[in-house]
């Protein structure tokens, strides 16, 4: 029988800096623990099994929101992803699964034969399957860790609220970090390529610079907080909108040519940035997400190039 | 919250569903409901084609087209001109 490691519920200041580096997009996607079996809070052969990933943050969650409650929890390898993004891949799957059960011997180490799966994690584990090639029954578990309590308590039962996916303003907001993080070496790249015409051009580049800055922080910050609230349905749609929005902050003195190439650089910069927010959300579809590239890439790079050339030419106009 | 409407590819064979209840115990977006004993597609719009339905349908009764839904996994399969992937040129993924 493989080695079971015993651990607790108590998170550590190191685990709490370590999930807070991860959240602001430090180290994210090196933060995992041993895939195997552990024995949390000393359980015995009829304590429950709950499945996780071996992504840090996803064990942690697990670990410490049974607080005091005794209970095996089985990390597959998941190369260090959480649950929902690796059954996406396959890696948090039904093989995985099966070869993780028989790896750690569960059968020898349990009474019963029923193993708790996050909810989340149903898009790569098939139960039916899972039941014949290992002889455990899966239970799906509620989407998030923090109401595993009310789970037990209601005899492993799933209320209606606790199947759903969420994405509310925290949840959204918990997300920002990374995307400003994620994108900026694009900021980076178009200050860099606006100072080089201010310098080649002679002009003063701050209002290159709060207008792309405006515009990034549009498609990454206010985009994710304001989603809901932002008219209309596609992504994109909505950071043009904002983008759009932003313009009116610092563009009302300038002449046409200038008003021109900010409205189409900044909503084509807020747009492309919020449509790139679909991959975090939890309610696009893929066949969505298609629909709405199709439409907004092709005018994306128009609006993007169009409003380098009007730029360009205002200052040759100047 | 709602996103695209008549968009999403999922798809329900009344005739091989067993009423065994699995989709509407895995989906995050409360789609299904039991209905005289079948499942019943009841928010399709709400669909957003993750397959855990499918996935955990033992009749094969479900069909959707699920796959990887960000834009920059979208871009990443129309330049390598695949289907759309999250794995970024290192090996690791873009969205940990």
């Amino acid at each position: 029988m493989s080695a079971i490691t015993r651990i607790n519920s108590r998170l550590s200041l190191f685990d709490r800096l370590g999930a807070m580096m991860v959240r602001l997009s430090f180290n994210r996607s090196d933060y995992a623990v041993e895939p195997g079996l552990y024995a949390l809070n000393n359980p015995t052969p009829d304590s429950p099994v709950f499945v996780s990933a071996n992504y840090k943050l996803s064990f942690d969650i697990v670990r410490s929101s049974l607080l005091g409650f005794g209970a095996w929890i089985l990390v597959l390898d998941t190369k260090g992803v959480n649950v929902w993004c690796a059954a996406g891949r396959g890696t948090f799957g039904t093989v995985e699964l099966v070869n993780r059960i028989k790896l750690t011997e569960l059968d020898k180490v349990v009474g019963h034969r029923k193993v708790i799966v996050p909810q989340l994690g149903a898009t790569g584990i098939a139960a039916h399957e899972v039941a014949s090639l290992s002889g455990f029954q899966v239970v799906y578990g509620p989407v998030r860790a923090e109401d595993l309590p009310a789970f037990i308590h209601d005899n492993f039962k799933v209320s209606g609220e606790m199947r759903q996916v969420r994405f509310n303003l925290k949840d959204r907001l918990t997300l920002v970090p990374v995307e400003v993080v994620h994108y900026s070496k694009y900021l980076f790249l178009l200050l860099f390529f606006f100072l080089l015409l201010s310098c080649f051009f002679k002009v003063d580049p701050w209002l290159a610079v709060i207008n792309l800055v405006v515009a990034y922080l549009c498609g990454t910050v206010l985009g994710p907080a304001l989603l809901p609230a932002i008219p209309g349905r596609s992504f994109a749609m909505k950071g043009a909108l904002l983008g759009l929005a932003g313009i009116i902050f610092t563009v009302s003195r300038l002449a046409l040519f200038d008003q021109l190439a900010w409205l189409l650089l900044m909503s084509t910069i807020s747009s492309y940035l919020l449509m790139n927010f679909t991959g975090s959300s939890t309610y696009t579809s893929p066949s969505g997400v298609q629909k709405e590239m199709r439409l907004a890439v092709p005018l994306q790079i128009a609006g993007l190039a169009l409003g380098i050339i009007l730029y360009i030419a205002a200052r040759i106009i100047g | 919250m709602k996103y695209l409407k008549d968009v999403v590819t999922l798809k329900l064979d009344l005739d091989k569903c067993i009423g065994c209840q699995m989709c509407v115990n895995v989906c995050p977006h409360s789609v299904f409901e039991m209905n005289n004993k079948k499942a019943k597609i009841v928010d399709r719009d709400a669909c957003m084609e993750c397959g855990a339905c499918a996935k955990n349908c033992p009749t094969k009764a479900i069909t959707v087209k699920s796959g990887v839904g960000c834009a920059a996994g979208i871009i990443n399969g129309i330049l390598k001109g695949t289907e759309p992937s999250c794995d970024c040129s290192d090996g690791k993924s873009c969205c940990g």
